[in-house]
C-alpha cells in the first residue's frame, strides 16, 4: 500500500495537490484533489457598501478579473434594479471577449501546449512556456502575440490589463472613442490568423492523443452553460441551460435568479472547495461540467461563421455530447476564434460608440444576483444588502467550483489508467496533472472565492499510509 | 557564455494577478528566456524549491501554515527575495479577513469545515516581510509589466533596482 502526491500540481492557476492511493499490486485505488487554500471573500465582504463590490471581488483572480468584474456589476445592477443602457451591454461583452482571448490562449499555449508539443514525458525541466520558446519559437510567438491581444484590447477599454475599474454598476465608466475602436479593428486580423492557424495546426495533431482522449476524464456527466433565447453560446448574458451526457436538455432559459432551484452545493472533508451538483438529480448524480468543452456541449451554435464551421466539424468528429476532457483544448481554441468574430461583430456596429453607458440608481431590491460565463465556466455571484446598500450576505459559485467533482473523477480515471505504482515514473503522475490542466481550472477563484488551491498528487496504500510521492 | 541567472516564482495568498503582469511582458519574453533559468514557480513542473536560487519573485501574502513554510525555505535557498505586488508587500485584500476569527471564517463558508489535507490557516494574513526578510519591494496591484522587466532587467545586471517613480500602491 503505498500514496502518491503531486504537490502542487504546477501550471494551473492556483494551488493544488493530488493524492493517489496503490494497493499492494501497486494498482490505483483512488485519487482526490485537495484545494488547500481559502480566503473568505463571502465573510470579509459583510458590511461593505455593495459598489465595492466590482473591484474588491475582481482580486479573487488575476487571470479572469473581468469575469468576476462582470458577475459582481450585473449582481449590482439587479440589486439597483437597472436596465443597463444597451451600449453599455455592448462594451461589457467586448470587454469580456478579450479576456476570453487571452485567457484562452494562456491556458493552451503557456499551460498546457508544453505537455502537447514537448511530450508528456519530456523532460520536467524544460516542460514550460520557456521550454517552448527555444524548441517551437513560432508556436510560443503566436501563444504570445494572442495572449497579448486580448490583454492589450482590455488595457485600451479599461485602462488596466489586470483589475481594470472601468465596468461599473449600471454600466461602463466611459464610453468607447473611435480611436479605441480602430485600434482594436486594426489588431483583428493578425489575432484571428493566429486563432485560425492554431485550429489547424491542433487538429492535424489531436489524433496523436488516442489514450489521452479515451482515459482523460471521458465519462458521461451533464453539462452546464449559458445559451441565447434560441440556444446560441452566450458569454457575457443568457441563461442557463443543462444538458444530459445523450445529449438532451434536461432544463433550459434558468434566470439568474433562479439558480438556486437547479445548483445545490456540498462541502467534501478534503478540500476547501465546494462541490455544487445538478439538484433535480441529487449528490453525485447530478455531476455536471462546465467551461468550453461544456459550453460547445449546451449551445446550439456559436452564431458566427466560422466559429459555427469549427462547432459544426467538433460535433460531426465527437458527438453532439464530447465527452472527453481532452477536448476541452479542441473547444477552447474554437471559442477563442468565436470571441475573436465577436469583437468584430460588436466593433462594427456604430452603436458602440453612444455616449450613454451608464445608468444611476440607489439600491432597489435587497438582493441580487449576476450570471456571466467566465473562461473557465459559468460564475455566479449573489449578493443580499440592506436598506443602506451595505452587504449582508454572499454567495459566490464560481467557475472551477462546478468542475470539482468531475476533476476528481477524471484524476481517478487517468490515474487508474496510466499508474503503474511498480515503475512509477514521472511522466505518468504528468498525465494526472495534465487532465487537470485540460480543465484549466481556477482555483484562487475556486474556493468559493474562498481561496488559493494547491493541487498535489498522494499515493495512498487501501489503509490511507503515504506511499510514493514524485519528488524531483 | 554566461552562466544564466536562476529565477523563481512563488505565488502565495494572492490572485496570480502579479504573475499575470509578468507574463504581460509579451514579446520581451523570449529574450528573457535566454538570460535566465526558471526553476520553480507556477509556471514551471519542479515539484520543490530547488537549493541556490538568485532571485525569488513572491507574489501574495503568507495566509497559511504552508505559506509560512514555504516562505522559510525560499528565503532559506534563495540569495534574494522580492515581494511582488500589494499582497506580498502589505497583505492587502487576504489580510480582510483579519478581523474575523479563523474558525469563525470557516464555519460561515462551510458549516463543516475541511481538515482533511488541507492546511491550516494562520490566525492573521501577513505581509512576507513579517514572515521573512525581504531585500526588495515592489508595490502595485499588480506592479505595471514595465515594472516587472525593470526590476529583471537592473537584478540580471547585478544592480538593485531605484524604484521610487516606476511603482505605486494599488
Amino acid at each position: 500500500m503505498k500514496t502518491l502526491k503531486i504537490d502542487p500540481v504546477t501550471r494551473i492557476e492556483g494551488h493544488a495537490k493530488v493524492t493517489i492511493q496503490l494497493n499492494d499490486e501497486g494498482r490505483v485505488t483512488d485519487a482526490q484533489l485537495h484545494v488547500t487554500q481559502v480566503r473568505g471573500f463571502e465573510k470579509f465582504t459583510e458590511g461593505r457598501p455593495f459598489y465595492e463590490m466590482p473591484s474588491i471581488t475582481a482580486r479573487i483572480c488575476g487571470i479572469c478579473p473581468v469575469s468576476h468584474l462582470l458577475a459582481s456589476v450585473k449582481a449590482c445592477d439587479d440589486i439597483m434594479a437597472v436596465r443597463i443602457p444597451e451600449t453599455a451591454a455592448m462594451l461589457r461583452e467586448l470587454l469580456h471577449c478579450g479576456q476570453f482571448v487571452q485567457s484562452h490562449a494562456l491556458s493552451f499555449f503557456h499551460l498546457s501546449a508544453p505537455d502537447l508539443l514537448l511530450g508528456m514525458d519530456s523532460d520536467p525541466a524544460r516542460r514550460n512556456v520557456f521550454g517552448l520558446i527555444e524548441q517551437h519559437p513560432e508556436r510560443a510567438r503566436d501563444g504570445i502575440a494572442l495572449r497579448k491581444f486580448g490583454q492589450q484590447a482590455i488595457e485600451w477599454l479599461a485602462g488596466e490589463r489586470v483589475h481594470p475599474s472601468w465596468t461599473v454598476p449600471g454600466g461602463v465608466n466611459a464610453p468607447l472613442s473611435s480611436e479605441v475602436r480602430d485600434r482594436i479593428l486594426a489588431e483583428l486580423p493578425a489575432a484571428k490568423t493566429i486563432a485560425r492557424r492554431t485550429l489547424a495546426f491542433f487538429k492535424g495533431i489531436v489524433d496523436r492523443f488516442a489514450e489521452e482522449i479515451a482515459n482523460f476524464g471521458n465519462a458521461p456527466t451533464l453539462y452546464a452553460g449559458l445559451v441565447d433565447a434560441t440556444g446560441g453560446l452566450q458569454l457575457y448574458d443568457g441563461k442557463l441551460r443543462f444538458r444530459d451526457a445523450e445529449g438532451n436538455i434536461v432544463a433550459d432559459q434558468i434566470r439568474p435568479r433562479q439558480y438556486a432551484q437547479s445548483i445545490a452545493e456540498t462541502t467534501l472533508p478534503t478540500s476547501y472547495l465546494k462541490a455544487p451538483y445538478f439538484k433535480p438529480l441529487g449528490y453525485p448524480e447530478g455531476v455536471y461540467r462546465v467551461g468550453p468543452l461544456a459550453r460547445l456541449n449546451v449551445a446550439d451554435r456559436c452564431g458566427t461563421p466560422e466559429a459555427d464551421a469549427e462547432f459544426a466539424e467538433f460535433h460531426q468528429r465527437y458527438g453532439r455530447a464530447v465527452q472527453s476532457a481532452f477536448h476541452y483544448h479542441y473547444a477552447r481554441l474554437i471559442e477563442a476564434l468565436y470571441a475573436l468574430e465577436r469583437m468584430e461583430t460588436l466593433l462594427a456596429d456604430p452603436a458602440i460608440l453612444d455616449k450613454h453607458v451608464r445608468a444611476h440608481a440607489g439600491v432597489n431590491a435587497l438582493e441580487g444576483v449576476g450570471m456571466a460565463e467566465a473562461p473557465r465556466g459559468v460564475l455566479i455571484h449573489h449578493y443580499k444588502v440592506n436598506e443602506k446598500g451595505a452587504i449582508r450576505w454572499v454567495n459566490l459559485i464560481i467557475a472551477t467550483g462546478h468542475n470539482n467533482l468531475a476533476i476528481n473523477r477524471s484524476i481517478r480515471q487517468v490515474s487508474e489508467h496510466f499508474i503503474d505504482g511498480n515503475r512509477l515514473q514521472e511522466g505518468m503522475l504528468n498525465r494526472v496533472s495534465a487532465v487537470v490542466r485540460a480543465y484549466d481550472p481556477c482555483l484562487s477563484c475556486s474556493t468559493h472565492a474562498a481561496g488559493l488551491p494547491d493541487i498535489h498528487i498522494r499515493l495512498l496504500a487501501p489503509d490511507g499510509t503515504l506511499l510514493d510521492e514524485l519528488r524531483q | 557564455m554566461t552562466k544564466k541567472a536562476r529565477l523563481a516564482t512563488v505565488w502565495l495568498d494572492g490572485c496570480s494577478g502579479c504573475h499575470m503582469s509578468l507574463l504581460d511582458l509579451d514579446e520581451a519574453l523570449i529574450p528573457l528566456a535566454g538570460k535566465i533559468d526558471l526553476v520553480y514557480g507556477p509556471l514551471v513542473d519542479a515539484q520543490e524549491f530547488p537549493k541556490g536560487v538568485d532571485v525569488t519573485l513572491v507574489e501574495g501574502a503568507v495566509s497559511s501554515q504552508d505559506d509560512l513554510e514555504k516562505a522559510r525555505l525560499i528565503r532559506a535557498r534563495s540569495k534574494l527575495v522580492v515581494a511582488l505586488g500589494d499582497c506580498a508587500v502589505t497583505s492587502n485584500v487576504p489580510a480582510m479577513r483579519n478581523n474575523i476569527p479563523v474558525k469563525k471564517l470557516l464555519e460561515g463558508i462551510y458549516g463543516t469545515i475541511p481538515t482533511d489535507g488541507v492546511p491550516p490557516l494562520l490566525k492573521h494574513a501577513v505581509p512576507v516581510h513579517d514572515a521573512i526578510k525581504v531585500d526588495l519591494h515592489v508595490p502595485g496591484c499588480p506592479p505595471p509589466a514595465k515594472a516587472i522587466a525593470f526590476v529583471l532587467g537592473e537584478l540580471l545586471e547585478g544592480r538593485m533596482p531605484e524604484l521610487a517613480s516606476k511603482v505605486r500602491f494599488g
